[in-house]
């Protein structure tokens, strides 16, 4: 943590505040029935109804209301008994209709809360956020600007796809959060990440942050102890964890900067740079806020009855930081251990590499050493690295198969972070294959005692340690490509010795 | 303000918020319209009584839902030639100056 950023701390007090867009993993859209499927070539999932043709008449997808009542029980939301869309009004090309429907001041899930855990110097600290709402909306479609560098600015036009357009959205929004103080870019990181734990365990989504499935708004006021709360400004579109923590730390610096230097905090949107960490001035909300919200009347209410709300709540999985709890039971490792995987974001990889086959053992040691150590250096997620559990599955099995030594899958798993293929690639990229010729490390064995004569005698001794350094020399003369321990059994039987 | 409640300012702001140029003579002709139409909308609230709930929708009825089954659309060759402009499968709008809502 800098000075920079304990001064603030020590003058100001931070408030924050999360709205979160998460894409609904259903197999259509929200009131039409086209694919719900990320991707595909521009314009290939779309009908009358999310092409916003007159005439054309939205229904409500049944799993989509599904999914937001699973999650909101999970947030410990009320699930209101009565509730209806609304139309957003704005004029841009991304809705076609031009206006969006959402949910306004009846919102189907609210008054929750979601309990985080974030690391401190005492040890792990559990924060409860409280939730506002939950409610159910459309993705907007994806705009392409055309001759500016892919820039609003200086672009002569901009092409639109709507395939987005009409996905299932749930918008997760707390309550102002208080009390951080310092932790204040920690806890924001930790909430986006517990959130999209829980949509992972309720299956409802596959939350793909890379793919913009879930997208973050985060707003930032600072203020000096016991004066009025501060303005805040609202950051839109931060993408992934990390960039949650930025988002709110950087708001902090500027922010106080601002307010050192008497210049008054503006309400206004601004927009994150993912490269820089900064954030630049969007819009200013003061006039831009007008959505003229009515009831659609395109659209019935939503009157979930309560024998569905409690048949859902029994589908309910496993929460989180029970489950976590469990894994860490499970696991035998301390709970620092485990909050600093998690925060890695190690966990769900590890169990995915623990259910492809590998030992837990194993599978903490990759994800936690080697690659979070690879995922810091190039400033990433671990997940965007190019090694999958199943790799490391593979390349556990081949080690245990004695085809690979603990050095080779080292060297696998460079190859693998080097973009050279998959494991079987490299390893004949790379000329990996393990010296198993018995009569080869016979020679090996014997030149390295011949020329240390000495430990040799030491060996025969019965000083079995000192075999450690034939072992290496045997090591260093198969460039590493035998099995130490094969070595070891081999030179001990050359020698006649027993342990 | 006439007795719909609509001035010129909000006409004003309202086209500025549906991305319309407005003259001032538009202005004053839409003002007329809206007051009008507000003022017959008004006069429902005359007999409309403090126990009887605004209505958003004219039957009660809810819960209406459709099985979550993907289907195919339509093919851009079916609406394509419907839009403006149309470049690279995608549709051509012109360079956009506010920003998304």
């Amino acid at each position: 943590m800098t000075s920079e950023y304990q001064a603030v701390i020590a003058e100001f007090e931070p408030i924050i505040g999360l709205e979160t867009h998460i894409e609904l993993g259903t197999n259509s859209k929200m009131f039409c029935s086209c694919s719900a499927q990320f991707g595909g070539d521009p314009n290939t999932h779309v009908c009358p109804v999310c092409l916003g043709l007159p005439g054309s008449m939205p229904v409500v997808n049944r799993a989509a209301v599904e999914s937001t009542i699973r999650m909101g029980l999970a947030l410990n939301c009320s699930i209101a008994p009565w509730c209806r869309f609304a139309r957003k009004n704005y004029f841009y090309p991304d809705m076609p209709k031009n206006y969006q429907i959402s949910q306004y001041d009846e919102p189907l899930c609210s008054d929750g809360y979601l309990d985080v855990t974030v690391p401190t110097e005492n040890g792990p600290q559990v924060f409860r956020v409280e939730i506002e709402r939950v409610h159910m909306e459309e993705d907007t479609g994806k705009l392409l600007h055309a001759g500016g560098a892919g820039r609003i600015h200086g672009a002569t036009h901009s092409l639109v796809d709507y395939n987005r357009a009409g996905i299932p959205l749930i918008e997760v929004v707390t309550k102002p959060i208080l009390g951080t103080g310092e932790l204040a870019p920690e806890i924001a990181k930790a909430y986006v990440s517990e959130l999209r734990d829980l949509m992972r365990a309720l299956g409802v989504s596959d939350v793909r942050m890379e793919e913009g499935s879930l997208r973050c708004d985060v707003n930032v006021s600072l203020s000096r102890p016991g004066e009025e709360w501060g303005t805040r400004t609202e950051t839109k579109n931060v993408n992934s964890l990390r960039s949650v923590e930025r988002a709110v730390r950087t708001e902090m610096l500027r922010q106080a900067d601002q307010l050192r230097a008497d210049q008054r905090i503006i309400l206004e949107t601004r927009h994150f740079n993912e490269e820089t960490g900064d954030t630049t001035s969007g819009r200013s909300k003061e006039e831009a806020e007008d959505y003229r919200y009515f009831p659609e009347p395109d659209l019935v209410p939503v009157a979930p009855s309560e024998s569905w709300i409690e048949q859902l709540r029994g589908t309910l999985p496993e929460v989180p930081s029970v489950r976590r709890a469990r894994l860490q039971n499970d696991w035998g490792i301390s709970e620092f251990d485990m909050q600093s995987l998690v925060n890695a974001g190690a966990l769900e990889l590890i169990v995915a590499s623990i259910d492809a086959g590998v030992q837990p053992s194993a599978a903490r040691k990759w994800w936690t050493g080697e690659l979070t150590r690879v995922a810091n250096e190039r400033d990433c997620e671990l997940e965007e690295l190019t090694v999958t559990p199943a790799d490391i599955a593979q390349i556990e099995g081949l080690i245990s198969e004695g085809v690979l030594t603990d050095k080779m899958a080292r060297s696998v798993f460079e190859g693998l972070l080097e973009g050279e293929g998959n494991v079987t690639e490299v390893i004949s990229g790379r000329g990996l294959v393990v010296v198993s010729d018995d009569n080869l490390l016979v020679e090996a064995i014997n030149q390295a005692l011949s020329e240390s004569p000495d430990i040799a005698e030491k060996i025969k001794s019965g000083k079995v340690a000192a075999a450690g350094a034939i072992v290496g020399a045997v090591m260093k003369a198969t460039k590493g490509q035998a099995d130490a321990a094969k070595v070891r059994t081999l030179l001990l039987e050359q020698l006649g010795v027993k342990e | 303000m006439g007795q719909g409640g609509i001035d010129a300012e909000q006409v004003k702001h309202l086209g500025k918020l549906a991305r319309l140029e407005l003259s001032s003579e538009e202005v004053e002709h839409y003002t007329l319209q809206l007051e009008q139409i507000l003022g017959a909308i008004t006069s429902i609230s005359v007999v409309a009584a403090d126990h009887i709930p605004p209505t958003s929708h004219p039957i009660p009825m809810e819960n209406v839902y459709r099985e979550d089954i993907a289907v195919r659309g339509l093919e851009i060759g079916d609406f394509a030639s419907g839009a403006p402009s149309f470049e690279d499968d995608r549709f051509r709008v012109p360079r956009i100056l506010g920003e998304p809502g």
